[in-house]
């Protein structure tokens, strides 16, 4: 069987931009595949390539075993997108809106229908089929959306910042439809800067920053090699806290990442931790997570 | 196929039609506030300029009633307008403002699809237009022929070229205003030097040369020639044209078109 997605030194070029700077990741069946990193490191560039509506500079990427330069149609028909911008018609029902788009796809008009209603079901709006758009919650847009792009049943699904805007119930419901859809097989492919998202859903996650991918791996693997497993945070606005903390917290195996305010230190056991001699109104020590892991690859201005 | 964006026009009506129904779709629902004004302006078009100001109006052969002289250019330009504005302000909305086509694209419909399923649409509400004319023009008495029920379908396929016209302006607008400057260099010129209102033997020779390349001349000649049911070489000619510069047009416009939407 195909990888569902293969990358291999993919360029994306826009007029005076270089947005994609050569990279490589293959996608396996069935995972939640994720890209992280700040905007504009270029993963929406690589998801609309995937999608066949960006042409790729250089390089070469396969859908399936297809290329994304030749197969644009027969893989478009293998892709539920949901994108970042909304882009739902609001000339259209709600029960319309995913109708006429499984039209798209080819279905006639009954089956867009039948199709439709089934899709509605599983999210939760079949009470809002005749609604218009402009009367749904940004949670209930974002969930149609996905619904939308899962019309055809695709074997895998591009998801651009799925739940960007969304207050913490409808993100969490994002979240549940999507583990769904994995559990059911689905490969699925995001974009986020959002550390809980990608550690809560993906299985894999690649950091990009300015075009390129700087990691990649499991979210525990990233976190371990990166920030360890636990980290030691400490605040002052007095630089001689910060000073005395640092000398405090330096051993052959940390390393100490220092701001204006603020102090990090990473790679120290939990015995270190506890023979050290802290300011525990100052000093917090916590698990490592991939926002350490994000800070440390795509950077801040922290020095060690 | 490659996402590209000078490739020669690829069309097929199979995918170009669902994005049809899509607009068929919308205009279904609101039918009743579309169908009215489609009746409406050529009717008082026709009232003012034919039973008013015709008139005062004879002419000097046997042309017969100015009402029945400009009837035929009503449907003319009527069935432009109408597919005018559905690929410049109906288009742009769509393209623009709803984001629909990048919806669309998104699903095995490209460019070319979408780009097509717009102009048979717009050629469609031409046909729409043409026909309800037609309709009130022959309960009036102004249709002498059989041949005249050609019209809707010469209609549909001359509104292929308006429709074209008008997303080639969509593919350049900035804004609404854009089409502003297509209606008054472009649409009004015509609407008001194609033999609508009056012959255009009125003018010295080369004017009237010139005036033939404006696509609504050759259209209205050759309605005018169905409603009387007197065929010439005019209509033939003027077939040919058409046909021609639907087809220079609906390329330049969809090459324009992807490279606005291709990034």
């Amino acid at each position: 069987m195909d990888a569902p997605v293969v990358a291999r030194d993919l360029v994306k070029t826009y007029r005076d931009l270089i947005a994609v700077r050569g990279v490589s990741f293959s996608v396996k069946p069935g995972e939640c595949f994720g890209f992280l990193g700040p905007n504009g490191a270029g993963k929406t560039s690589v998801l609309r390539m995937i999608g066949c509506v960006s042409p790729v500079t250089s390089g070469d990427l396969w859908v399936n075993g297809m290329s994304v330069k030749t197969d644009e149609r027969q893989i478009k028909a293998l892709l539920g997108v949901v994108p970042q911008e909304e882009s739902l018609d609001p000339d259209l029902s709600v029960l319309n809106n995913l109708a006429i788009y499984a039209g798209y796809f080819g279905m006639s008009g009954a089956e867009g229908q039948r199709r439709a209603r089934e899709s509605l079901d599983e999210f939760q709006l079949l009470d809002r089929a005749t609604s218009q758009v402009d009367e749904l919650s940004g949670g209930m847009k974002r969930r149609l959306l996905i619904a939308r792009g899962l019309i055809n049943r695709p074997p895998i699904v591009l998801l651009d910042e799925p739940t960007t805007g969304l207050d913490p119930q409808a993100r969490h419901a994002v979240w549940r439809n999507l583990r769904m859809l994995k559990r059911a097989g689905v490969t699925l492919l995001l974009s986020t800067h959002y550390m809980e998202e990608a550690a809560v859903l993906c299985d894999r996650i690649v950091v990009m920053h300015e075009g390129h991918i700087v990691d990649e791996g499991a979210p525990r693997d990233l976190i371990s090699r990166h920030a360890g497993e636990t980290v030691v945070e400490v605040h002052s606005d007095d630089p001689s806290v910060l000073d005395a903390a640092a000398i405090a917290l330096t051993a052959p195996n940390s390393s100490v990442e220092t701001t204006e305010d603020a102090l990090y230190a990473f790679g120290l056991s939990a015995e270190e931790i506890a023979l050290i001699e802290l300011d525990h109104t100052q000093a917090v020590v916590r698990p490592a997570n991939l926002e350490d892991v994000f800070l440390r690859l795509t950077g801040r201005g922290l020095q060690d | 196929m490659a996402i590209t964006t000078t490739a020669l026009p690829r069309i097929s009506v199979r995918h170009g039609v669902r994005v049809w129904r899509r607009n068929w779709a919308v205009f279904r629902r609101f039918a009743i506030a579309e169908v009215g004004p489609i009746a409406v302006e050529p009717l008082l078009v026709l009232g003012a300029l034919g039973v008013g100001l015709g008139t005062y109006v004879t002419f000097s052969d046997d042309r017969g009633s100015y009402l029945a002289f400009i009837a035929p250019g009503i449907i003319g330009a009527y069935s432009m307008f109408a597919a005018f504005f559905e690929c410049t302000y109906g288009s742009y909305t769509r393209m623009d403002i709803q984001r629909l086509y990048n919806a669309m694209i998104a699903t095995p419909l490209g460019i070319d699809d979408v780009f097509l399923g717009e102009v048979l649409w717009g050629a469609t509400r031409a046909l729409f237009s043409a026909t309800i004319i037609l309709i009130v023009i022959s309960l009036l008495g102004f249709v002498d022929s059989p041949l005249a029920l050609v019209i809707p379908v010469f209609a549909f396929l001359v509104g292929l070229l308006f429709a074209s016209v008008g997303l080639l302006f969509t593919a350049f607008a900035v804004s609404y205003w854009t089409f502003n400057y297509a209606i008054s260099l472009f649409i009004f010129p015509m609407y008001f030097f194609s033999g609508v209102f009056f012959p255009l033997d009125r003018y010295p020779e080369l004017i009237g040369r010139i005036a033939w390349i404006l696509p609504l001349t050759p259209y209205v000649a050759a309605i005018r020639e169905l409603i009387v049911g007197q065929l010439t070489l005019t209509t033939l000619w003027a077939a040919l044209y058409l046909i021609a510069l639907t087809a220079v047009i609906y390329s330049v416009a969809l090459i324009k078109m992807r490279h606005r939407l291709i990034r």
